[in-house]
């Protein structure tokens, strides 16, 4: 106990004296999920472990698939694909890597008890060939394979081990383990100290076996929760990048020197689900009107996008009708085309389907998850209550929204896709539209099944050709459309904020690869 | 009430005292505006902030209506979800009073209680009272209401908070702020039941409860009035700040610390008047409880006459 504090003490004296020019300070809204770079299918958990471990293969700073821990791969059958692995590789302990760590960190990954067995479906085992060769076997051809396994990092067998860890934990569970504060990968930055929701700071990792494109010796990541707070720690010069960036405080930060926006059209479409099973979690009548394609309907009418774009977004969202961004594989213009604004129409569809006076039900809605979610449910609240709905306003952290989804206790609710790490509409497809079944429908809303749709999915599944891939899935879409089976919102665009000296690249995905970012002075 | 209770009370020394405060009176009238804004809120307003379906996002954002850009159907100007800030601050006014009360009510009720029994029984049981109210006193008020707030949260059911936070505030304030009360009544009480009027009662048979409620307790109560004046304006600030904090009234039906927390979100984008109306109101309020309570105190006291 008395050597933790002693620690503590030198990293915060460290902390005073180490703002050197090449040490960068990151702010974000929350912390990670801890370091467990399995424990959690979190999208910002998994980029922060990202600095530290490393999967097979990565996404570039152009989102394209690029070697990393395995140099080159090829399918030997549909149900085999062989990687050659990196030679020379250590990890930050000084352990070498090899062919044993690549098949416990799959395995740990694809467990029945691991939050991320769905982000590498249809993997059944790892078979060594030697000491730099694995075979993936596989239930059924994988067209997306590598898209899969930029998310799956590799970590060393023997220190897992040795720290009892090799069993997966579950952080949204509560679960934590060794690996929940501590790490040992191969990546680019090493952990130097962890204190949960208050500082992370990573070190560079001199013995990385690629050509650092990044200039940084030291990352110290601190969490802070208030929008406004973590504006002013940028204004004043405490830290130098924060994300998210609230859009309300764009132009204050835009009129002051020495910092700037980088803003960008995001990957990530928001969406409200609908409860369609028997019954409301909250109604006040019999069964469940939510069934009736008309209802959903109604609801699609009486919102009006445009409006929240101008006023909430600040001009910044990408209204849309469809479930995925136009740079993610299985978008068409077609599917893009709203229901548009009307709630003389809502009116009517709701009296056709025998609500004439409306009906009472929950709208549940994250309020630190999403670009101002919280903002954009309240606004929905009253355009729905203007259209006739009587919809019952709930906002919650995210910990207590995302459980109650999993749970299906909710009737309409927000949820944001981003089809990461695939970058493909098969990621909703299979995810949000298919009916529950092992590991598809994790997130289908409660009681909606279209047997068309699921049959498609499947077709895409193992379907090689690229051409024929996209146009089943382009199909599938459209008859989720026709349901609307989803309500589609809008893609929320990318907003950070950085100081001058410091140079990233935004991609596409909201992800912050600080790998890429150089600070000058 | 008679003429004679009337005049007599037109003369006594505090209606004097009174009457040759101007502090004391403009603070008077000052509170007696906001209680009756507070409690005409639904009539005075012009939109019900409460009712989403009277909330128009075009109209988000507007400035006060002397500003330019300004819309005369806004007097203070509106929030970014197009609530009017003048009826916000209306109802919120009422909510942070409703607490403020409740919460007195509360621990005054709680404190003077136990008090009474601290100061009457003595022994074990004024020892084991008074040493819970030390224990509470060593922490900052602020701390045990964000635990006590912390622990019903954690016990309700999650879907419930918005329902039970009015409650639940009520009920962390009122048990932070009991020991005043406890420990000014116990000492009175101590100095009362020594004298020839509680002997008297005793020989005459009258219980330990008769003699505490209907002897000692109209005694002790002078101070007491002093204590829940400053206390009230100590409970609305206390609610503000668990509001501001993000622990108390949900921003669906914000009181006043919630409506500040709302803007201070929004002070960097230029959205002064959110933040700066309900604080201005809030400081009002305070200060005029806290200007009558002080007068309370001086006036109460003989020796300051």
């Amino acid at each position: 106990m008395l050597r933790y504090l002693m620690m503590t003490a030198t990293a915060a004296t460290m902390l005073t004296t180490a703002a050197s020019a090449e040490s960068l300070r990151y702010a974000t809204s929350r912390d990670v999920y801890g370091l467990d770079p399995h424990a959690s299918s979190d999208s910002f958990t998994n980029i922060f472990t990202h600095h530290i471990y490393e999967p097979l293969v990565r996404y570039d700073a152009d989102m394209k698939i690029e070697p990393a821990l395995a140099t080159s791969w090829e399918v030997l059958e549909p149900t085999r694909v062989r990687f050659k692995l990196r030679e020379g590789v250590t990890f930050q302990g000084g352990e070498a890597f090899g062919a044993d760590d690549v098949q416990v960190s799959l395995m740990r990954a694809v467990d029945p008890k691991s939050p991320l067995r769905g982000n590498l479906p249809g993997l059944t085992a790892v078979e060594i060939v030697d000491d730099l060769t694995v075979d993936l076997i596989l239930d059924g051809a994988t067209p997306l394979l590598n898209n899969y396994l930029t998310n799956i990092q590799i970590m060393d067998k023997g220190w897992l081990e040795a720290h009892n860890s090799v069993a997966p934990i579950d952080a949204s569970q509560g679960e934590e383990g060794y690996t929940t504060n501590n790490a040992n990968g191969t990546g680019p930055f090493a952990l130097e100290s962890r204190r949960p929701d208050a500082l992370n700071v990573l070190v560079v990792n001199e013995g990385w076996w690629d050509t650092p494109q990044h200039n940084l010796t030291r990352i110290e990541h601190t969490p802070i929760g208030s929008d406004a707070t973590r504006v002013a720690a940028l204004l004043s010069g405490e830290i130098d990048l924060i994300e998210p960036a609230p859009l309300q405080d764009a132009g204050r930060i835009e009129g002051t020197d020495g910092v700037h926006m980088l803003q960008n059209p995001g990957l990530r479409s928001i969406m409200m689900g609908i409860n369609m099973g028997e019954s409301l979690v909250d109604g006040n009548v019999e069964g469940n009107p939510l069934k009736d394609v008309r209802v959903r309907q109604a609801m699609y009418h009486a919102i009006n996008m445009d409006l929240i774009r101008d006023r909430i977004m600040r001009g910044k969202s990408r209204v849309t009708g469809s479930l995925i961004a136009p740079a993610v594989k299985g978008f068409s213009e077609e599917m893009d085309e709203r229901l548009p604004y009307d709630p003389e129409m809502a009116k009517s569809l709701l009296a056709e389907a025998g609500y004439p006076d409306g009906f009472a039900f929950n709208l549940n809605c994250p309020n630190d998850r999403y670009v101002n979610d919280g903002d954009i449910c309240q606004a929905m609240a009253a355009m729905l209550a203007q259209s006739g709905f009587e919809p019952r306003l709930v906002t919650e952290p995210r910990q207590i929204h995302f459980k109650k989804v999993d749970n299906h206790e909710v009737d309409v609710f927000m949820l944001g896709w981003a089809t990461l790490p695939m970058l493909d509409g098969f990621s909703v497809l299979s995810a949000m539209l298919a009916t529950k079944d092992g590991e598809y429908g994790t997130f289908t809303p409660n009681g909606y099944s279209n047997p068309k749709v699921d049959e498609l999915t499947r077709a895409v599944a193992v379907e090689i050709d690229e051409e024929k891939r996209l146009a089943l899935m382009e199909e599938a879409l459209m008859l989720a459309k026709a349901d609307v089976a989803w309500l589609p919102l809008h893609q929320q665009p990318l907003s950070w904020a950085a100081r001058d000296t410091v140079e990233i690249p935004q991609a596409p995905d909201d992800l912050v690869r600080l790998w890429y970012a150089t600070v000058t002075n | 009430m008679t003429t004679s209770t009337l005049s007599r009370l037109y003369d006594s020394d505090i209606a004097w005292n009174f009457r040759h405060s101007w502090m004391a009176r403009i603070s008077t009238v000052t509170l007696l505006l906001l209680f009756a804004a507070a409690l005409f809120a639904p009539l005075l307003a012009t939109q019900n902030p409460y009712d989403i379906s009277q909330l128009f996002l075009l109209d988000s954002e507007l400035p006060p209506s002397w500003v330019e850009g300004g819309d005369p159907r806004y007097l203070l100007g509106t929030d970014q979800q197009a609530r009017d800030l003048y009826s916000s601050i209306l109802y919120g006014l009422r909510l942070s009073l409703i607490v403020g009360f409740a919460s007195v009510v509360l621990a005054a009720g709680l404190g003077i209680s136990l008090g009474l029994i601290g100061g009457f029984v003595g022994g074990m049981v004024d020892g084991a009272i008074m040493r819970v109210a030390d224990i509470l006193l060593s922490f900052p008020a602020i701390l045990v209401a964000l635990l006590v707030n912390g622990v019903a949260r954690g016990i309700l059911p999650p879907d419930q908070h918005a329902d039970a936070a009015i409650w639940v505030m009520i009920l962390a304030i009122g048990l932070t702020n009991w020991v005043q009360y406890a420990r000014t009544v116990r000492g009175s009480t101590m100095v009362e039941r020594r004298k020839e009027y509680v002997q008297a009662a005793r020989i005459n048979g009258v219980s330990g409860m008769g003699i505490m409620m209907h002897h000692i307790l109209p005694n002790v109560l002078g101070p007491v009035l002093v204590i829940a004046t400053i206390n009230l304006g100590m409970a609305v600030l206390t609610e503000a700040t668990l509001s501001f904090l993000g622990v108390g009234m949900p921003a669906t039906q914000p009181s006043l610390g919630t409506l500040i927390r709302i803007g201070n979100e929004y002070l960097f984008s230029g959205v002064w008047w959110v933040v700066i109306f309900p604080s201005v109101v809030l400081v009002i309020l305070v200060l005029a409880v806290n200007l009558l309570g002080d007068w309370l105190r001086d006036a109460l006291n003989p020796k300051l006459r």
